[in-house]
């Protein structure tokens, strides 16, 4: 079944409709009228998979998509037209330029914590990067995956951006079969099997993964304000955001502080008991319920701890002085736990990092503008957001993604639009001009090899953007002194007829 | 004799202390590199001719002028690379610092092949450099001459602590892809890039893989045929045949064939001369065994040799030779032949030849000759391939403007001037904020309210920046 449909995609792809630029926009419109249409039907299905809040699926979700695929409209033109560069003397006369091109059939692995932007954000590159893409969302997000696969063919071409849905054995049919691309969005132990099932085809893959994002809270900052976003950005969801703050790092005077602020905005977010509020989350399923429980065990918590398995409810849960080599230390929480670890100051903080896997993002709340300028430079991650968290997510213009462990690749906007397509070098030479040519064909002497050398050498035939300016500049003052010059002569000339006239008028 | 682990530990430390990082460490290393190679271009060569019979001519411009060019644009280049790129905000990011900072890797490996030793050893090493990186450098064994002398000059040039040559062969190889790299860069075959690929995959280590293929030649339409022999038995015969990007195979129409044989006999005959074993500007094939693989693909083939297929086993010598009646399932289109044997397929019209061309894996150059430039865009549009070249050959990799690469089976990635800098490169995004306007941040904060979203969507679009202009 899987197999079929990846053929027929493939059948619609080289049928040559997705390279003009109307039919991508024509389904990118469509695309946007199915999350504007659909959008109640939407928060049914995310409410019933995760006990998403009502406003909580636009914000995290929807808004996103919606934003990409206006940007993609908007500048589809611009992205899909040839990139000029640089070019030698050999090539003055030649068109030189890099051409984006469809890659051919993607494959969208999506995941089930926020199944929709997951799974569509990419597809939206996809077709405006002229692909034919199969999409399978997580099937543990089934009632988003359902109507995924219900909605889509109904408003995408029904051959070139199948759904598929199933578990374990269907992703695994589906890596079998070969692709021109794979995006992977999900954790890097499953990263690792399809980047192996990849090779065997030698299929490039992006790959979205997690880890551990640590969030530093110097003792010099607004700790009220930086506590107010963090609580924000760790518990929308129930946690389980790639880019959430995985745990806190401060120093232990302002431990107290920081869980009293924590304290106060939980109030005011959830109320007295978040179980009762319409805007807290629940936990996907019970496996990651025990999961997330087993990783409390032994340590007690100073906020939260509350539990209720018959809805796979974790209260926010926030727990101080926790060991490094703690369990909950060891491995992505993704879930409404929030350790705090002790550090004695920014460069122990910094080492922290180091010390572990790059994460997918860093977040550090510090007022001193120099010393953050030296945390982002002596750490490295995917992304960074000083004074707040998740925040570089929602601005398309910067590239979404991970390093080392927490991924490879990256999207978001004109992002997915490359990560998507095919850089080609592109050179448009004539025959003419032949003995140009000459020098560089044996037999070789010592004279044509010189010529040949000389219309290679870059550095003297620089034809660049910089040196037009310095060559403009240097005319312009060159001309400048020229008409200084005649200026001085014609002042000169005339002060010696002067002269002349006045000892003509004397004698 | 240090371990291959014991190596990339050493160049971890280095790394993790931070000298890598700072532009003028860069610049000096580079700086170096460039001076390896002006101070020592007697003896390259000789190990270049050693290795391959490379005729000094080839060497100069596709090992030394194509590194100093590569060289001079990355030290020209590398403070503007090294800044952050500050991109267009939102409303809701109007006030804050976004930017995307370009840093090192970490600890790169470069494998580098036989064919091109200098140049597809030391072109990734600029990159990875510029960028900030530590590097171990696998050249190969199959160009020992080579790969002796890089072992020497490396150490001597640049720093010991950052950059290591790791010599042997597959098993050593195999050794060194048990350790965990930040970055790999592979030149050479697909079933090695597979094996590559699954080590990396353990690791989850990004790759970029430069492959080859077979690059077709494709002449069609009214053409000047003897300035496209010239230029395809140029870009055929350099280095022996033994190029990534020499075209593989030629596709033409019959008439076209039989202009386009003596045309390619005459422009042979004017390189290297009537007698080619004698001609100094002619290479060898890099071993035995390949001339023995070559030779026995040439045995195989059912076409018909219109020119050359002299050969001395001795000497490592196939003479340039194009063979006439080939057909698709011929031995000859069975692998990339990488060697000076040119095969000339005829297809019936433009359409079957883009069909040929398609039916196989996407190539890693394409190649159309043809004065029409109807031609030239239809190829263009209805073919993917890594790079392409209307009425020449292989030229374009002397252009560090382009992205040097493959697609498909010819590759993943792409290298040469920047480009060779952002494969080594993490582009870290950042958002530098402000504790001010938390009360527009109180938009996305629960208890949530249906008025709220409206404020949001207008303050998170792309485009609201522009309605308050």
């Amino acid at each position: 079944m899987e197999r079929q449909a990846v053929n027929r995609a493939k059948e619609a792809f080289l049928s040559g409709r997705t390279r003009p630029l109307e039919f991508r926009l024509q389904q990118l419109h469509a695309l946007q009228r199915m999350i504007t249409e659909k959008e109640t039907e939407i928060c049914t299905s995310l409410k019933q998979d995760i006990n998403r809040s009502q406003y909580d699926t636009p914000l995290l979700e929807l808004i996103g998509i919606e934003n990409e695929i206006s940007l993609a409209i908007e500048k589809l033109t611009q992205w899909a037209a040839p990139r000029q560069v640089d070019r030698n003397i050999l090539t003055v006369s030649d068109e030189v330029y890099v051409q984006p091109e469809p890659l051919g059939v993607v494959l969208i692995i999506g995941a089930w914590n926020y199944p929709w932007a997951v799974t569509l954000q990419p597809l939206v590159g996809a077709i405006a990067a002229g692909n034919a893409a199969v999409v399978k969302p997580s099937e543990l997000s089934e009632y988003s995956s359902l109507l995924l696969r219900a909605l889509l063919p109904r408003y995408l071409d029904k051959d070139l951006y199948p759904v598929v849905t199933g578990g374990v054995s269907e992703t695994q049919e589906l890596l079998r079969l070969r692709f021109d691309h794979i995006f992977y969005t999900g954790s890097s132990t499953v990263g690792k099997v399809v980047m192996e099932a990849a090779a065997r085809h030698l299929t490039p893959v992006t790959l979205e993964l997690g880890g551990k994002s640590p969030c530093y809270i110097d003792k010099n900052c607004d700790i009220r304000i930086a506590c107010r976003r963090i609580t924000w950005g760790k518990f929308v969801n129930c946690g389980q955001t790639c880019i959430a703050p995985d745990y806190i790092l401060c120093e232990p005077c302002i431990q107290g502080r920081v869980v009293e602020c924590i304290r106060q905005t939980l109030l005011e977010f959830y109320g007295a008991d978040p179980k009762c509020s319409p805007d807290y989350g629940r936990i996907i399923n019970q496996r990651h319920f025990s999961r997330i429980m087993s990783l409390m065990e032994g340590y007690t918590p100073v906020i939260g701890g509350q539990t209720d398995a018959s809805q796979r409810y974790i209260a926010p849960t926030v727990l101080k002085d926790v060991p490094p080599h703690s369990r909950l230390m060891q491995e992505e929480i993704f879930g409404p736990l929030l350790p705090i670890v002790a550090v004695s100051d920014m460069d122990d903080a910094i080492r922290f990092v180091n010390e572990r896997e790059k994460p997918l993002a860093l977040y550090i709340f510090c007022s001193d503008k120099k010393a953050t300028k030296k945390m982002i430079e002596e750490t490295t991650s995917g992304g960074v957001t000083v004074n707040d968290v998740m925040m570089h997510y929602t601005l398309s213009s910067l590239p979404f993604g991970g390093v080392g462990q927490s991924g490879m690749g990256c999207y978001h906007g004109k992002h997915t639009f490359d990560q998507l397509s095919h850089q080609r070098a592109c050179l448009i030479r004539s025959l003419g001009m032949e003995s140009v040519n000459l020098s560089r064909y044996p037999p070789q002497d010592r004279r044509r090899a010189r010529r040949a050398r000389m219309a290679l050498k870059s550095p003297m035939i620089d034809l660049s953007k910089r040196t037009f300016v310095w060559a403009v500049s240097a005319t312009i003052i060159a001309f400048g002194l020229l008409v200084t010059l005649l200026v001085i002569l014609l002042i000169a000339s005339g002060l010696n007829c002067t002269c002349w006239y006045w000892r003509g008028w004397y004698y | 004799m240090a371990t291959e682990t014991q190596v990339v530990e050493k160049l971890r430390a280095t790394f993790r202390s931070g000298i890598t990082v700072p532009e003028q460490f860069r610049r000096t290393q580079l700086n170096n590199l460039m001076a390896m190679v002006n101070e020592n271009e007697e003896q390259i060569l000789k190990a270049l001719h050693q290795d391959l019979a490379k005729p000094k001519f080839e060497a100069i411009l596709s090992e030394l002028v194509i590194l100093t060019n590569e060289l001079h644009y990355a030290i020209s280049n590398l403070r503007s690379w090294m800044q952050p790129e500050y991109v267009s905000k939102s409303l809701a990011t109007r006030f804050d610092d976004c930017f995307v900072q370009r840093e090192p890797l970490g600890v790169v490996l470069i494998i580098a092949p036989w064919n091109y030793p200098l140049q597809l050893l030391l072109l990734p090493l600029v990159g990875a450099i510029a960028a900030g990186n530590c590097a171990v450098i696998k050249p190969s064994e199959i160009s020992l001459a080579t790969e002796n002398l890089m072992a020497e000059l490396i150490p001597r040039y640049l720093s010991q602590d950052c950059y290591a040559v790791v010599r042997g062969g597959p098993e050593e190889t195999k050794a060194l892809l048990e350790n965990r790299f930040d970055h790999i860069f592979y030149t050479g075959s697909q079933s090695v890039a597979r094996s590559i690929l699954q080590a990396a995959s353990v690791h989850l280590t990004p790759v970029t893989l430069e492959l080859g293929g077979k690059c077709p030649g494709f002449i069609y339409g009214h053409v000047n045929i003897v300035a496209a022999a010239r230029r395809l038995v140029w870009a055929k015969f350099f280095n022996a045949g033994q190029s990534c990007v020499a075209p593989d195979y030629l596709l033409c129409t019959r008439a076209t064939q039989d202009t386009l044989v003596p045309a390619l006999r005459q422009a042979l005959e004017d390189f290297y001369g009537t007698n080619p074993q004698t001609c100094p500007d002619l290479s060898r094939i890099v071993s035995p065994r390949h001339w023995t693989r070559l030779m026995n693909l040439l045995g195989r083939s059912k076409g018909k040799v219109v020119v050359g297929g002299e050969s001395n086993e001795e000497d490592k010598y196939i003479a340039p030779t194009v063979l006439v009646d080939v057909t698709e399932d011929d031995a000859l289109m069975e692998e990339e032949i990488f060697g000076p044997i040119l095969p000339i397929i005829t297809v019936e019209s433009l359409e079957k030849g883009i069909e040929f061309i398609n039916c196989r894996e996407k190539p890693l150059a394409l190649y159309v000759f043809s004065d029409e430039s109807s031609v030239i865009n239809m190829v263009l549009e209805k073919t993917s391939s890594g790079g392409f070249v209307s009425n020449d050959g292989i030229i374009h990799m002397s252009l560090p403007g382009l992205p040097f690469g493959g697609v498909g089976g010819s590759g993943w990635g792409s290298y040469h001037g920047r480009w060779g800098f952002e494969t080594f490169s993490h582009r870290k995004a950042c958002m530098l904020r402000g504790w001010a306007l938390e009360r527009l941040n109180g938009l996305r904060y629960p208890p949530y309210r249906d008025d709220k979203l409206g404020w949001l969507r207008w303050t998170a679009s792309p485009k609201s920046s522009c309605a308050l202009m």
